[in-house]
């Protein structure tokens, strides 16, 4: 569980996060969307611990983070691009992130690892790897320690189809074992199959946070991606966007 | 009847031989056996502690120590006071001669005296340990002189030497006095083998002595290093000058000094290894020097001095000098600063070195910016300098720098 | 934080970089042996790469690095483990290797030509300086905000130790000529650890001409055991106040 309090932060002239409140639950996917540079990623790192926020409180879990980093146990995280000491081995890599997290006795999840079959390219030093291949790296990392939170970053830029696939079946078979799932994408149709809730913000603010199916009754669209795809190019969302939806609606069906 | 026959051959030699052998014993003390000496004898000391006051000694006759007897001054007197001619003294102790501020009191004095030989003697904690005055023929040899060095007022030289000619001062070890071996007015003379260390100022200090010679001698570690002034005619080789530090130490300080050979000598580690002043028509060749702060600083007094194949090794600053004006050739010697290059494969560098660098003139007007020396800035600076010259005296080079070192 | 550091290590080992700058050392350092005939001009060249190049490949490598590691440590801070610990593992991790560097390039060639006590002396000097100068880099990337404004600064910290302040003390010098200044020189010397490794050294390699003027004061102070265990000190704050600063600048990051 994850609990945002009055969160705010700027960087010199802009304001990152605007007095963000929000909870998020175990059972969860949330898929946390906005245009560029509307505080989606500050968010999540602010809930990682990398970036300090001005003011507000987060809980972890009921605990609120400070400077105790070992909260962060129970968080997998796949950042927006993954990058690795350039001379390590993937299969190194692996090793030294079981070594730091002391994971002798932990239950690991190498499910991706398996799947995407990086095993047999562990001789492979971290420089010579793709963009998607890095990815994939990251997702296998991700997951590898059976975290109770995930925070995804736009998991799916950059893999293949099928790649993509099997993360997404990955990230169903989790939300089926009620772990809370954040995700941030830009490419909505991927949400679809497993998105709980939405969560939209703009130019730092928190525009909405809402369960799938409101938001689909009442833009009164079925799929979760043309809803939002409405709400972004409404361009002037506030408190009455619905209306404004709505409107929309009923100008293109007078036509 | 065979004593007395031997009793009777003894008397006989005793009249008509000149030489005769008086020992000292319980019953006979120095003074007595110098008293009944005649000119010819021999005195000798066996093994003991002798406290008897001043000696004075005034006929040719040898004074020789058995078994390292000792004499004590007991800080109180002047322990030989020796005139006349063809002394020896040889193998004594003497320990603890007195101090006066009135009198140059010292362990053994020659005054007016001509054909001494001081030899094998140890002379510990003098105020002077041999002071010779208006002698000539003097042979001093093999004398270890260890003073117990208080301030320069209270303690006296090593081997003092005024007014004197044809001394002969060879392997004698002197330390802890003011000035080991000291000269004025004496000529004529050789000084080798010697080792001087330790002394609180120089390790040899002469003046007003001229065609002297001093040959491979060591002084090491004095307070002054070695200071020769007013002189000419003077040759210096095989010496050894180490490890002269301090703000007025040098290897040598040569002042006023005229028409003379330094050469095959070997400066060690010296703040300044030669320091020339109002010198002239001197050959300065063959020697080495290494390690030095300054290894040459020649004062712009300085004219018709010849520097030549010597080899400048390690030096913090090859030379320093405090004017423009040079009247003095330093062709022809080994520099290991020297950076040109031999195309025509003669052995001698293509353009001419300049070893007054610009830090050292720098240096030399302000001494605290020493401090600086090997930073980047100062570096920096010398190239420059190098480039452009404007503070260093244009005309101070080696035309024909050595491109190998020369083997000394 | 020693399993972090030793994968940093282990990274940075395989480095071209530092294998690179370890074999320049070696070259130049055994060709100056080689090429001259007393080995004291060799350390003199020696020297020269000790107080110039040392603390500009110390700064730049240790910048650069910092920044290269920048998603590493990203990935590091989504792990549980302290910001203290990331930043002094990165630190020591660049610190040991450009030390074997040194070791190895510089360290061997004067052994085997010229183990006396100038050339202890330059080594011990040469691993303290490149102790510092990391320590000064990471300081001051940590600081700024991009690579390059990171590296422009080393450069100017690189300048302004290497050469304007001791254009400083020259000025001084000859502005207060009047006065009596070794004991403000000796002072001031300690506020540039490039001046106070160069003493160090020149107490041994310039001796004769120290001794001459200020040095009896130098060589009384560097040769007591009093003088040593604060120049150890001193020294040791160079190494330790810009690391503590690192941490604090590190710990208060945005990443």
């Amino acid at each position: 569980m994850i609990r945002i309090e009055h969160i705010s932060k700027r960087f010199k002239k802009l304001q990152a996060l605007d007095d963000i409140n929000a909870i998020f639950n175990n059972g969860q996917v949330v898929s946390l969307i906005g245009p560029n540079g509307s505080g989606k990623t500050t968010l999540i790192k602010s809930i990682l611990g990398m970036v300090k926020a001005d003011s507000g409180k987060i809980f972890v879990n009921n605990t609120q983070i400070n400077g105790d980093p070992s909260y962060r146990s129970n968080i997998g995280y796949m950042p927006q691009i993954g990058r690795y000491p350039d001379n390590m081995k993937i299969g190194h890599l692996f090793a030294m992130m079981k070594d730091i997290r002391n994971a002798k006795d932990m239950v690991l999840d190498e499910e991706l690892l398996k799947k995407y079959d990086l095993e047999k390219i562990f001789e492979k030093p971290m420089r010579t790897l793709s963009g998607g291949t890095r990815q994939k790296v990251s997702a296998a990392l991700a997951f590898l320690f059976n975290p109770d939170i995930l925070i995804l970053d736009e998991p799916t830029a950059g893999l293949d189809p099928l790649s993509s696939e099997i993360l997404k079946e990955k990230i169903i078979a989790e939300k089926k074992k009620n772990k809370l799932i954040l995700i941030t994408s830009h490419i909505l149709s991927d949400l679809e199959e497993f998105t709980t809730h939405v969560m939209y913000m703009q130019e730092g603010k928190l525009i909405f946070l809402k369960e799938a199916e409101t938001l689909q009754e009442e833009t009164g669209e079925i799929k979760i991606s043309k809803a939002i795809a409405r709400i972004m190019k409404g361009e002037q969302p506030g408190n009455d966007w619905i209306d404004k939806v709505f409107h929309l609606n009923s100008n293109k069906k007078t036509i | 009847m065979k004593r007395r026959i031997t009793i009777l051959l003894f008397l006989l030699s005793a009249l008509n031989c000149y030489a005769h052998t008086i020992t000292t014993g319980p019953a006979v003390s120095i003074k007595k056996a110098i008293a009944s000496a005649k000119d010819g004898d021999t005195v000798i000391i066996t093994k003991g502690l002798y406290k008897e006051g001043n000696i004075v000694i005034q006929k040719s006759i040898a004074i020789i120590g058995q078994n390292n007897p000792v004499l004590d001054g007991e800080n109180k007197y002047e322990i030989f006071t020796v005139s006349g001619k063809n002394i020896t003294i040889k193998g004594i102790s003497f320990q603890n001669s007195g101090y006066s501020a009135m009198n140059d009191y010292a362990s053994i004095k020659v005054i007016d005296a001509s054909n001494i030989t001081i030899e094998n003697n140890t002379i510990y904690n003098a105020y002077f340990a041999i002071h010779l005055s208006n002698t000539s023929y003097a042979v001093v040899r093999n004398n270890s002189i260890k003073g117990n060095p208080k301030s320069e007022q209270l303690t006296g030289n090593g081997i003092h030497l005024w007014k004197s000619n044809h001394a002969l001062i060879e392997n004698n070890h002197i330390q802890g006095h003011r000035d080991g071996i000291y000269f004025e007015f004496v000529t004529f003379s050789t000084v080798k083998k010697n080792f001087s260390e330790l002394n609180i100022r120089y390790g040899i200090h002469f003046m007003f002595s001229n065609d002297d010679t001093y040959l491979n001698n060591t002084f090491l570690n004095n307070g002054a290093g070695v200071a020769v002034m007013y002189s000419k005619k003077v040759i210096m080789q095989g010496n050894r000058f180490e490890q002269n530090w301090g703000p007025s130490a040098y290897g040598i300080l040569l002042k006023d000094i005229s028409d003379s050979y330094i050469s095959g000598n070997t400066f060690f580690k010296n703040t300044v290894a030669l320091h020339l002043e109002g010198t002239s028509r001197i050959e300065i060749n063959k020697n080495i020097f290494k390690e030095n702060g300054w290894a040459v600083k020649i004062q712009a007094s300085c004219n018709d001095n010849n520097f030549h194949e010597n080899n400048f090794i390690q030096n913090s600053f090859d030379v320093g000098t405090n004017g423009s004006l040079v009247l003095n050739n330093f062709d022809n010697n080994y520099w290991d600063k020297y950076e040109g290059y031999d195309m025509n494969k003669d052995g001698k560098g293509d353009v001419p070195y300049h070893p007054v660098s610009m830090y050292s003139m720098i240096s030399e007007q302000n001494p605290s910016t020493l401090i600086l020396l090997r930073s980047f800035i100062v570096s920096l600076l010398d190239k420059a300098e190098k480039a452009i010259p404007s503070l260093t005296p244009e005309n101070l080079a080696d035309t024909k720098p050595s491109i190998k070192a020369f083997k000394l | 934080m020693l399993k972090l550091t030793r994968y940093i290590l282990y990274d940075i080992l395989r480095s071209k970089i530092v294998i690179a700058y370890t074999l320049f050392l070696l070259i130049v350092s055994f060709s100056m042996f080689r090429m001259e005939e007393n080995s004291g001009k060799a350390l003199l060249s020696l020297l020269n790469i000790i107080l110039i190049v040392l603390p500009l490949i110390s700064l730049v490598f240790s910048t650069i690095h910092y920044y290269n590691s920048y998603e590493f440590i990203e990935l590091m801070l989504s792990q549980p483990m302290s910001r203290t610990r990331i930043i002094i593992a990165e630190y020591a991790g660049v610190t040991i290797s450009l030390l074997a560097a040194f070791l190895i390039g510089a360290g061997i060639p004067v052994l085997i030509f010229s183990p006396t006590d100038t050339g202890i002396t330059m080594l011990l000097t040469g691993l303290a300086l490149t102790m510092i100068f990391t320590s000064l880099a990471f300081a001051v990337s940590v600081k700024a905000r991009d690579k390059a404004r990171g590296i422009g600064s080393v450069l100017l910290v690189w300048f302004y130790f290497a050469l304007i302040y001791d254009g400083l003390i020259l000025l001084i010098l000859f502005s207060f000529s009047d006065y009596p200044l070794e004991k403000v020189t000796l002072a001031l010397s300690f506020l540039n650890p490039l001046d106070l490794g160069r003493i160090f050294i020149m107490l041994k390699m310039d001796v004769s001409a120290l001794m001459g003027y200020t040095g009896a004061l130098y060589k009384d102070f560097f040769g007591s055991t009093a003088g040593m265990a604060l120049v150890t000190g001193v020294m040791l704050l160079w190494i330790i106040i810009p690391v503590w600063l690192a941490v604090r600048y590190f710990k208060k990051k945005d990443l």
